[in-house]
């Protein structure tokens, strides 16, 4: 598959540049930052724990990405479609996985940007303890994976429809399903009747079990494998899906 | 060579057949006035002559490449301004005609010349830092003219270049598109008969996904004569899409 990297890099730009060119930027910032403290620090339990680790703010991430992502991920190519601009972008000489990539990774590096800006959650455990540093590095290389893989759904969602409020909605239950399918509530319904393969498989695929695996510290393959695959995955029906418009 | 050739083209919708057969052939130096009623399929024509539509029967091709089997070397030589003038409001004019250039392939130093040469020719100068949401309709149509140009491509498809522009812009966009057409192929969408006359070396007339007539406009008059009278390009087009569409 031949891919010209510049025009990936191109789209990059682009779309980074547009994340801030709204205020979408500053509010889903703050949000983030608002979110994850707030819920680490009161539904956390944070400082009542006593313990100089991050664990009370990665356990939330799974929960605020499944809404923050197909927020991030929403305009991608819905407004594209609602705006007429897909026209003239897949009438210049692109290719449509170089435009897919290129979009995905500027959503995925204003996650990282997102992310870097809680970093002083790390430096106040450095000055109130010493929390172990491979557990938070791993932590946040699984937080940045996971949100990948939400945003990739959310793109991929975003492509189907010219109503972002759709893409959205859709994307978030999608996210939600993979969230909840690692939760007891689940399993237990499930194996009352469906075979235990069924349920393993269920369970392994949960981004809840994998993330938790990955906040331990250890950057288990099979987790970030999961991410990624299912970041290549969504990516690649995103393809499709333009490609299938074509016809439509 | 024809620099457009598109040979049966047939796109269906819903069971509705939105173009049904259209074959056209442009060559170098041509301005084609595609003309018909709304829904007559022009839109969804020139949509597969670009290749954003796949047709569900027909071929396309643009300078000898065709557009579905080597879509890039086709879109390289295209120009298109899409229905509507889409264009990332969010960008100002400099960085989105920037950005088209650089998707396009240019080299810094001939985007930059081709840049200056935009300034100047689609007249841009007042708006060139603002942001295209900010702009008004006229000077939003002349960006979208001046991304179709700015690799100074063989083939210009322009759908609707003049809609919604006020009689000055409508004329300094027919004297551009003028001054450019030697050496280049162009189709032009319109609903406006006046403009057809006045720069269209051909005219095709499309109804009901058809193409109804295909011929210079004065040679479309003199073949509608009645009693030694030129009928107005109007009337021609009224006698051949009105039926039809009634």
């Amino acid at each position: 598959m031949k891919t010209s990297f510049r025009t990936i890099a191109l789209v990059f730009g682009r779309e980074f540049r547009a994340y801030f060119a709204t205020p979408l930027a500053a509010v889903f910032l703050l949000v983030f930052l608002a979110l994850s403290a707030g819920l680490a620090f009161f539904a956390g339990g944070f400082f009542e724990r006593g313990q100089a680790d991050l664990g009370p703010f990665f356990a939330w991430h799974p929960w605020i990405f499944l809404i923050l992502m197909p927020a991030i991920g929403m305009r991608l190519w819905a407004d594209e479609r609602r705006s007429g601009v897909i026209e003239l972008l897949m009438t210049l000489p692109v290719r449509a996985h170089e435009v897919v990539i290129g979009k995905f990774l500027a959503g995925w590096a204003f996650t990282a940007v997102a992310l870097v800006l809680t970093m002083s959650f790390w430096l106040v455990t450095l000055y109130l303890g010493s929390p172990d540093n491979g557990i938070v590095l791993a932590s946040y290389i699984g937080s940045f994976l996971m949100a990948g893989a939400f945003l990739a759904i959310s793109a991929c969602i975003s492509a189907m429809t010219k109503n972002q409020v759709i893409a959205f909605i859709l994307a978030a239950i999608v996210s939600f399903l993979l969230v909840m399918s690692g939760t007891n509530l689940v399993l237990a319904a499930l194996r009352g009747w469906a075979p235990a393969f069924v349920v393993d498989l269920v369970q392994s695929l949960s981004f809840i079990t994998n993330f938790d695996r990955l906040t331990r510290g250890v950057l288990e393959a099979p987790a970030v494998i999961l991410f990624l695959s299912t970041i290549v995955l969504a990516l690649w029906i995103n393809v499709q899906v333009i490609d299938a418009k074509k016809a439509a | 060579m024809q620099l457009v050739q598109a040979n049966g083209l047939v796109k269906t919708f819903s069971r509705v057949r939105a173009v049904d057969g259209v074959s056209l052939e442009v060559s170098r130096g041509e301005v084609v006035g595609f003309l018909g009623p709304n829904g007559a399929g022009k839109s969804t024509t020139m949509k597969m002559l670009t290749g954003f539509l796949e047709p569900d029967a027909g071929t396309a091709s643009i300078a000898g490449h065709d557009v579905f089997a080597d879509p890039i070397a086709a879109r390289r030589r295209l120009g298109y301004l899409p229905e509507g003038a889409p264009a990332y409001g969010d960008m100002t004019v400099a960085d989105f005609l920037t950005f088209v250039g650089r998707m396009r392939g240019l080299s810094n130093a001939t985007l930059n010349e081709r840049l200056v040469e935009m300034v100047e020719r689609v007249n841009l100068a007042a708006v060139w830092t603002r942001p295209i949401d900010a702009l008004s309709k006229g000077f939003k149509r002349r960006v979208g003219i001046a991304q179709a140009l700015i690799h100074d491509p063989e083939v210009l498809i322009l759908d609707e270049p003049t809609d919604g522009l006020d009689p000055n812009q409508k004329h300094d966009m027919r004297e551009l598109i003028a001054a450019i057409a030697p050496g280049k192929a162009i189709v032009i969408s319109t609903h406006i008969l006046e403009e057809v006359e006045a720069i269209c070396s051909r005219v095709v007339i499309i109804a009901e996904g058809r193409v109804v007539a295909d011929a210079a406009p004065a040679a479309l008059l003199d073949a509608a004569i009645v009693d030694g009278q030129r009928p107005t390009l109007e009337a021609v087009f009224r006698s051949i899409t009105g039926s039809k569409a009634a």
